[in-house]
């Protein structure tokens, strides 16, 4: 099943085009990472699927229009825009009983539940919680909401590397199943290498890379190539090439690994490696269209 | 942590076999009414506080009471009434007063505190309309203020009543008077439809106008909601040499309705019934044209947190 499914979504501030014709599809089960540098239009699509900003295009999540039916597909689809919107004047107590009160699909046990192992108490005012312990809540009543989709837009922003974990071990780890889909973009890829299933690049507005991890894994291989071997490895077109202690690391696309191997050692890129590497090349293929 | 996700996916599963559970209309409805209460606590504070200042002013003027209980019976009847119920009309005048503050200062900030503080992607994530939202909030100055002030209001003079009898049989004098001249029920009555006429449908164009600016303004939202109508009124002033506008909006700002014109301008009335108006209020093509315009404002409103984030 298709969750999400935009053609052509396009989306003008003024001048500035936020999204540029974007196509994308969603398949049910997967954890999606949208990763794109600052201003790259993340928000901006995230904020076309939650039914939060008008947009040309088509799009369909879940088979609804989000901009025309936003609360009923609310019901179905749950989100974390941005750390620290949780209203601050609201106790954790006030929280839970409005979810539940709005919310046909909360599990109010649920949430309590996983409240329950944290440091937060139903007393306790927003205002007066950590931003770590505000993002916890967040999540805690997130989870306890029997969703399809759930939609994270830089949920750990600010947050220390123990928080930042135990956000990701806990989605995981008491959340996804496969008849639930999440998308999350993030700066911190590092973070989710290991949680996303599939992989979407988006820069300036457009979607410059959609794939899977699996295909990631095998289409992206890195090399730390001996000194000598350099010009020989470059025959093979690496896609970019930095320097690592005095050792050049290559980054290859679509090169059989036997004959990589031979030039040295070979192993998956990170995301980010392959994010400057992508992104490095698309603003020079940008600023040589310009020139 | 062990056993709560060895638990998960066993409840997962169950919660998805049910089927999703049906949620009467009403009921995100009544939440957000309770979200804005708790949200905005002066609502009912304010009302409590200015009733708790207005019972302490009357206990002070307990003091003197027996003496001045005793001086009136020389005087004519009319005067009497005046006299014993001048403190019960000062307290429900006080209570509209704040009523009528609270309600300028709640709607001015109704759609404006959710996008500051960005709270406002929480509430749209989840399952309720922005037409819900924006009625729960227009349902403050509408229906929650009108009744909670009325409700106040008569729990403070039933407080007045049983003081003023109890210090009037401590100092051996006859309550008759109080009880007769007073005529409780009638004042209430009185009380309650001024409540929703003079100060609920009469001003409803002023507090729409103020929601829906509420949900515009990226600051200020007083100044931006009182501008327009200086603007308006000073180019009128200069253009024509009337000043129309201004009288409209300020008639409809203090709940001067059109069948109050005996009220002396210079003195402000006190007695809820100098100033209550006529049955033939509702009738009034002013009224009518007031509620359509602020219709039309409250649909604007909620269009337009549709397209509002934070700021």
């Amino acid at each position: 099943m298709t969750v999400i499914e935009a053609r052509g979504l396009r989306k003008v501030f003024g001048t500035r085009v936020a999204l540029d014709g974007v196509n994308l599809g969603v398949e049910e089960g997967r954890i999606v990472g949208l990763i794109g540098p600052n201003g790259a239009g993340k928000t901006t699509a995230l904020h076309a699927i939650l039914g939060l900003t008008p947009y040309q295009g088509e799009l369909k999540v879940l088979g609804r229009d989000p901009w025309t039916e936003r609360d009923q597909l609310m019901r179905d689809v749950c989100f974390i825009a941005d750390v620290a919107v949780l209203p601050r004047w609201a106790r954790v107590s006030h929280l839970l009983d409005y979810v539940s009160g709005v919310h046909p699909r909360f599990d109010r046990a649920k949430a309590e539940s996983f409240l329950a192992k944290t440091d937060i108490r139903h007393a306790s005012k927003v205002r007066e919680l950590s931003k770590g312990m505000v993002t916890q809540l967040h999540l805690a009543l997130v989870m306890a909401i029997d969703a399809k989709l759930l939609v994270l837009d830089e949920p750990t922003l600010g947050l220390d590397i123990l928080y930042r974990k135990q956000f990701y071990y806990s989605l995981l780890n008491d959340y996804f199943d496969r008849g639930r889909t999440i998308v999350v973009t993030t700066h911190q890829v590092e973070d989710v290498q290991h949680v996303l299933t599939n992989l979407m690049f988006i820069n300036r507005g457009r979607i410059v890379l959609n794939c899977s991890m699996e295909e990631f894994e095998s289409r992206y291989l890195e090399v730390m190539v001996n000194p000598e071997q350099v010009a020989a490895a470059r025959a093979f077109k690496p896609i970019h090439e930095r320097q690592v202690l005095g050792r050049s690391v290559l980054l290859f696309d679509r090169v059989d690994r036997q004959q990589l191997a031979a030039l040295g050692e070979v192993r998956t890129p990170s995301i980010s490696d392959l994010f400057v590497a992508v992104m490095g090349n698309h603003a020079g293929a940008a600023q040589g269209a310009i020139q | 942590m062990n056993t709560q996700s060895n638990a998960m996916p066993e409840s997962l599963q169950d919660s998805q076999g049910i089927a999703p559970a049906v949620m009467s209309p009403t009921r995100p409805m009544y939440w957000s009414v309770r979200r804005e209460l708790s949200e905005n606590r002066s609502i009912y504070l304010a009302p409590l506080a200015a009733a708790g200042t207005t019972l302490l002013g009357f206990l002070i003027s307990m003091i003197g009471l027996p003496h001045r209980m005793g001086g009136l019976s020389a005087l004519h009847p009319a005067h009497q009434r005046e006299s014993i119920a001048l403190p019960y009309d000062i307290a429900a005048s006080v209570m509209m007063a704040t009523m009528i503050l609270v309600t300028v200062f709640y709607c001015a900030d109704a759609l404006y505190g959710e996008r500051r503080d960005r709270s406002i992607l929480f509430w749209k994530s989840l399952p309720v309309s922005d037409l819900t939202t924006v009625l729960a909030k227009a349902s403050i100055p509408f229906v929650v203020l009108p009744l909670l002030t009325f409700a106040i209001t008569i729990a403070l003079q039933v407080i007045m009543l049983l003081l003023n009898s109890a210090v009037l049989l401590a100092s051996g004098m006859n309550v008759a008077m109080l009880w007769t001249q007073l005529s409780v029920i009638q004042m209430w009555l009185l009380l309650l439809y001024h409540l929703f006429t003079a100060h609920t449908l009469w001003p409803a164009p002023v507090y729409c106008w103020l929601l829906l600016v509420s949900g515009w303004a990226r600051r200020a939202t007083l100044l931006w909601a009182v501008l327009p109508i200086v603007a308006i009124a000073g180019v009128e002033k200069l253009v024509f040499q009337t000043s129309h506008f201004a009288a409209l909006v300020g008639t409809r700002f203090i709940g001067d309705t059109p069948s109050v014109a005996f009220t002396p301008p210079d003195t402000f009335p006190m007695d809820p019934a100098t100033h209550i108006t006529r049955a033939g209020f509702l009738s009034t093509p002013d009224l009518w044209i007031g509620l359509v315009i602020a219709v039309g404002l409250l649909a604007a409103a909620v269009r337009l947190r549709r397209y509002q984030g934070p700021i």
